[in-house]
């Protein structure tokens, strides 16, 4: 359903993608694996709109998504949930999910809200607190739920476990595995590459700007190269 | 100790201006805290929309409170315009270059003015111009009190589209986390523009309620803007009720100021409190701490 062919971009005149093609297939959690300051993130913000492509292609359901903007590609489905959250912490929980269908699925807001409250309750317990109040690991979860309130076709979510105790990473991960038990397909953006790939189908691993590695998880998890670079097994 | 019947009126007096001021406040504080910079050019537009009630009345007959209707949408219309198509476009997304467009904008609309309709002070003449309620013992002109109202009311409406509606939750929203912002589809070019729109708009129910008690020339807006700016600080920077609060206080402020020291020294009174407020509680009453 997403298909993304030798894309290429960067800041200013500094390349930071050199060429980077994956793909995402209808229901499935594919890992887009990578230390940090490979491109991960370059890769997400182009996808969401945030940044233009120099060049190559995205297909989001046969349609070609290239220097649309981000409007459009909410519109479309492809919901972005930030490294960092970037909730509004001067809004209350509520008004959070309420902007999170601004743009699509307006009319089931009520019923989305009861929806993702139901996945997390603990957002629920402090419904008309303001949403800076919150605990890194609720944050990630609001972040999360706003993303769930334009009911998406695909799910980008980058980094969701960075700066979580190891408790609550086990958990997110448990949830994002929940969350595409329904359908929903994952696009997950992740430097924790073993647990990434517990839950994921296939991934593909970036280094210095182009994807090294790819294949499905249970293959990977067996890559002597991988397991020497990332899992830190001999 | 000053007999109450003497300070009660200038209190009452202070109120009615008070409220105006907010109102002036309310659009300055919203443009900043929503775009982060000063509008300059806000008492050039509100000089405008005080010549479109002027020359409603004084061509067309149209009554300063009928002009409501009139005047702060067009006010909208142009504040929407002038933010999508010259402040946006002229300051390539620095927040410098807006401030500079700004002040740019207030320079040429103030002289186009003076070059259009001199620098004669205008007056409308309206039936109700001398009529007076009794409040409390004391003489208000009518106007003063329609102000009141009208300024009290329309600060409400204001409130309700911030707090409860969409394109409110998406001005508070962009104010603070524009990547978030565009991340759940807003359309942020279009929020920034209706932002400063709205605040323009206050700039035209303001000169609605204020041109039958007071004049129009091409400079008028300079001294609203200055006391804006003073209650948009004191009341903390982007703070919708502070801008309320500061506002109220001020015009109390400069009426007993004008009581006690003279007319003409009146704005001392609202300096002092702005450097103790300063002094005190750098962020404004209402503010929050950075």
């Amino acid at each position: 359903m997403l298909e993304i062919q030798n894309l290429k971009g960067g800041y200013g005149a500094v390349e930071v993608l050199r060429g980077v093609s994956f793909d995402i297939e209808a229901g499935e959690i594919v890992a887009l694996l990578g230390s940090n300051g490979v491109g991960k993130t370059t890769v997400s913000s182009i996808l969401s709109g945030l940044m233009k492509p120099w060049s190559g292609e995205i297909r989001f359901q046969g349609e070609l998504l290239n220097g649309q903007s981000s409007e459009a590609i909410v519109e479309r489905g492809l919901i972005h949930v930030p490294e960092g959250r970037h909730i509004f912490p001067n809004l209350t929980i509520r008004e959070n999910l309420e902007l999170g269908a601004y743009r699509r699925a307006k009319k089931n807001r009520a019923r989305n809200i009861e929806k993702v409250t139901a996945i997390f309750p603990r957002l629920k317990e402090r419904f008309d607190q303001k949403a800076g109040t919150l605990s890194g690991g609720e944050q990630q979860m609001l972040a999360i739920g706003r993303g769930m309130m334009a009911e998406p076709e695909l799910l980008i979510l980058d980094e969701p476990s960075i700066g979580l105790s190891p408790l609550l990473v086990e958990e997110m991960f448990t949830l994002i595995g929940q969350l595409n038990a329904d359908g929903l397909p994952v696009l997950l953006v992740e430097q924790n590459v073993l647990q990434s790939m517990e839950i994921a189908s296939r991934a593909f691993v970036m280094e210095n700007g182009e994807i090294s590695l790819s294949g499905p998880t249970k293959d990977l998890m067996n890559d002597p190269e991988l397991k020497r670079s990332y899992l830190g097994l001999s | 100790m000053p007999d109450l019947a003497i300070v009660l009126p200038s209190v009452l007096n202070g109120l009615t201006t008070g409220a105006l001021y907010a109102l002036v406040a309310l659009g300055l504080t919203l443009i900043y805290g929503v775009l982060h910079i000063i509008n300059f050019a806000h008492g050039a537009l509100l000089m405008l929309a005080l010549y479109g009630v002027y020359f409603l009345n004084t061509v067309l007959g149209v009554d300063p409170y009928v002009a409501l209707f009139i005047v702060p949408p067009v006010m909208f219309a142009i504040g929407y315009t002038l933010q999508r198509l010259v402040i946006t476009k002229a300051s390539h997304g620095r927040d410098e270059n807006i401030l500079l467009v700004t002040l740019g904008l207030a320079i040429i609309i103030e002289n186009l003015a003076l070059m259009g309709f001199r620098s004669d002070t205008r007056i409308i003449d309206t039936p109700y111009s001398f009529e007076v309620f009794e409040i409390l013992g004391t003489f208000i002109p009518q106007p003063k009190v329609y102000a009141f109202i009208g300024a009290v009311v329309t600060a409400g409406l204001f409130w309700l589209v911030i707090n409860k509606t969409d394109l409110g939750r998406a001005i508070r929203a962009l104010a603070k986390e524009p990547k978030g912002a565009r991340l759940v589809g807003i359309n942020t070019n279009h929020v920034f523009a209706m932002s400063f729109g709205l605040g323009v708009a206050c700039l035209g129910v303001a000169a609605c309620l204020l041109l039958p008690t007071y004049y129009v020339s091409p400079h008028v807006g300079q001294g609203f803007v200055l006391v804006a700016f003073t209650i948009v600080v004191l009341g903390g920077m982007g703070s919708f009720v502070g801008a309320l609060l500061g506002g109220l206080i001020i015009g109390v402020v400069e009426a007993l100021g004008g009581l006690f020291l003279g007319e003409s020294l009146g704005q001392i009174g609202i300096f002092v409190i702005f450097i103790v407020v300063l002094i005190f509680r750098p962020t404004g009453l209402l503010g929050h701490k950075v």
